[in-house]
């Protein structure tokens, strides 16, 4: 009797000892600025799985997913460049490729990882498996003349499209051939911040800072060069100053209209898609960083550039009001949406948490210890167009 | 000279330093302000001249890199801002002597 006891309790360990499959759909990761972490989540759970050392100097930094949602690619300030299995919770593959890095992106085959980079100015292609130097773009707009690249984005054709903060353009750089690109350059306005890809890859915005404007490139018809919508939105007024810069991604468009942060004036313009004319300014209490729709696009959540950093306006997008204010915490840097937008993560950076609200109600539901955490990335994101 | 004469001359010589060092303490912010200073530095100056300070979209704030510019004119940049670049003015969450007290910092070492 006791042999066969044993002989059963072994079968149940063996059992248990091996391999637990699971998929990446629910996973993420939060960014830790200060220290060089990132926390790995599971979006299910609303619980943080492991902590990850060692990514150098994350104080802005983005993460881009492989289309299995397996490994996250992290670009941090400081150049770094890492890639990190969600699954086996650690580093695979770290290089470091320049000196000041902004952010990156993943082509359409999810074959390329391509970094931008502040200095050396331009963007630089990896392979997506080793992390092997592919290509490089440096962005030299004349000669001798290096511009700090923005606004990065993957688009349909293995292409990535960017905009020059120096050099006042957008740059379509083509990766059919990974080691010998081709680029197709824009004129678009001055001093470009940041840029978004529309959700179904055909339009390229690039918000500008040195102008009331966005340029606007539809990928489709590249030939007819892009053009400016939302001209003189400040109409001469002095702006008020902005103390940090808005980010641009394609999470701004819901419901047929883009919402985008317009620069000093604490408004949300509203761009309608069909015919790119405004259509609505919703006053926020703040200048305006990040403007997400919620996944349906029903709700626009907005955070604020200091000294606001500690508030978020939603908006209802039927009726183009603000629907709910709240104070989550301080220093709201980021917010990401569970992948159907049921509940939302938004970071608390002098709070050292992460804070997650249900969207319907605006009911706090959880939150997760974080050294001074920044960007909250879902593998949600491995499968959209322009993330 | 004895002994006692000599800490006593110590003694003389360093209150002696520390009041020619005093008039330039008088403008420090005190400690608990220090420290909103730097968070502010760190963090908020940090979203384009990077936490670490080796700059972003913004220049570099580190002690090689603003070495060879005038302290007044740093002063202002952080007071009043430079129109035509992206840096705004800070002058609602400081006065000048506080704004010294950061460019003072940035070339020697920032704190942490």
């Amino acid at each position: 009797m006791r042999l066969i006891l044993a002989f059963v309790l072994a079968l149940l360990l063996n059992a248990c000892a091996g391999p637990q499959l699971r998929g990446t759909g629910d996973l993420g990761l939060v960014i830790e600025r200060a220290s060089g972490h990132v926390t790995l989540v599971n979006t299910t759970a609303r619980q943080p799985y492991a902590r990850i050392a060692g990514l150098g100097d994350l104080s802005h930094a983005s993460a881009v997913y492989s289309r299995d949602g397996r490994y996250a690619y992290i670009f941090g300030r400081d150049g770094g460049l890492t890639k990190v299995d969600l699954l086996a919770e650690k580093i695979v593959k770290r290089v470091i490729q320049s000196g000041n890095a902004i952010g990156g992106s993943i082509s359409q085959d999810g074959r390329i990882v391509v970094a931008q980079n502040y200095a050396p100015g331009g963007i630089k292609a990896f392979d997506a498996e080793t992390l092997e130097l592919l290509a490089e773009v440096p962005a030299e707009y004349a000669p001798g003349q290096f511009s700090k690249v923005v606004g990065l984005a993957d688009v349909p054709g293995n292409k990535f499209a960017y905009a020059l903060f120096d050099g006042g353009e957008i740059w379509v750089t083509d990766f059919s051939n990974p080691r010998a690109p081709t680029t197709r350059r824009y004129p678009a306005g001055q001093q470009p911040y940041d840029g978004l890809v529309t959700p179904d890859g055909r339009h390229y915005m690039a918000g500008l800072f040195g102008e009331d404007g966005v340029a606007l490139l539809d990928l489709w018809q590249p030939e007819k060069g892009a053009r400016k919508i939302l001209e003189n939105y400040g109409r001469g007024q002095e702006k008020l100053p902005v103390f940090k810069m808005p980010h641009l991604r394609g999470w701004s468009v819901a419901q047929g209209k883009a919402y985008l942060p317009a620069i000093g004036r604490h408004e949300v313009l509203v761009v309608d898609v069909a015919t790119w004319q405004e259509v609505g300014r919703i006053p926020v209490r703040g200048q305006p960083v990040f403007v997400m729709a919620r996944p349906d696009g029903r709700q626009v959540w907005v955070n604020f550039a200091f000294p606001d950093n500690g508030r978020i306006d939603v908006i209802d997008t039927p009726s183009g009001k603000v629907v709910h204010r709240m104070d989550p915490g301080k220093g709201i840097l980021h917010m990401e949406f569970a992948p159907r937008g049921e509940n939302v993560w938004l970071s608390a950076r002098d709070d050292n948490k992460v804070v997650i609200y249900d969207t319907e109600n605006f009911a706090r539901i959880g939150e997760i210890p974080a050294a001074s955490p920044s960007g909250i990335f879902f593998t949600s994101r491995a499968t959209r167009i322009g993330f | 000279m004895s002994a006692s004469n000599f800490v006593f001359g110590l003694f003389l010589l360093s209150t002696a330093a520390l009041g020619l060092v005093r008039p330039a303490i008088a403008g420090e912010p005190a400690p608990a302000r220090q420290k909103e200073l730097v968070h502010l530095v760190r963090q908020d100056c940090g979203s384009c001249h990077g936490m670490t300070l080796n700059g972003g979209l913004g220049p570099a704030l580190l002690p090689e890199t603003l070495r060879d510019k005038p302290v007044e004119g740093l002063v202002a940049t952080i007071y009043y801002g430079r129109p035509g670049t992206p840096m705004p003015p800070w002058k609602q969450f400081m006065s000048e002597a506080e704004a010294a007290w950061i460019v003072d910092k940035l070339m020697t070492k920032f704190p942490q």
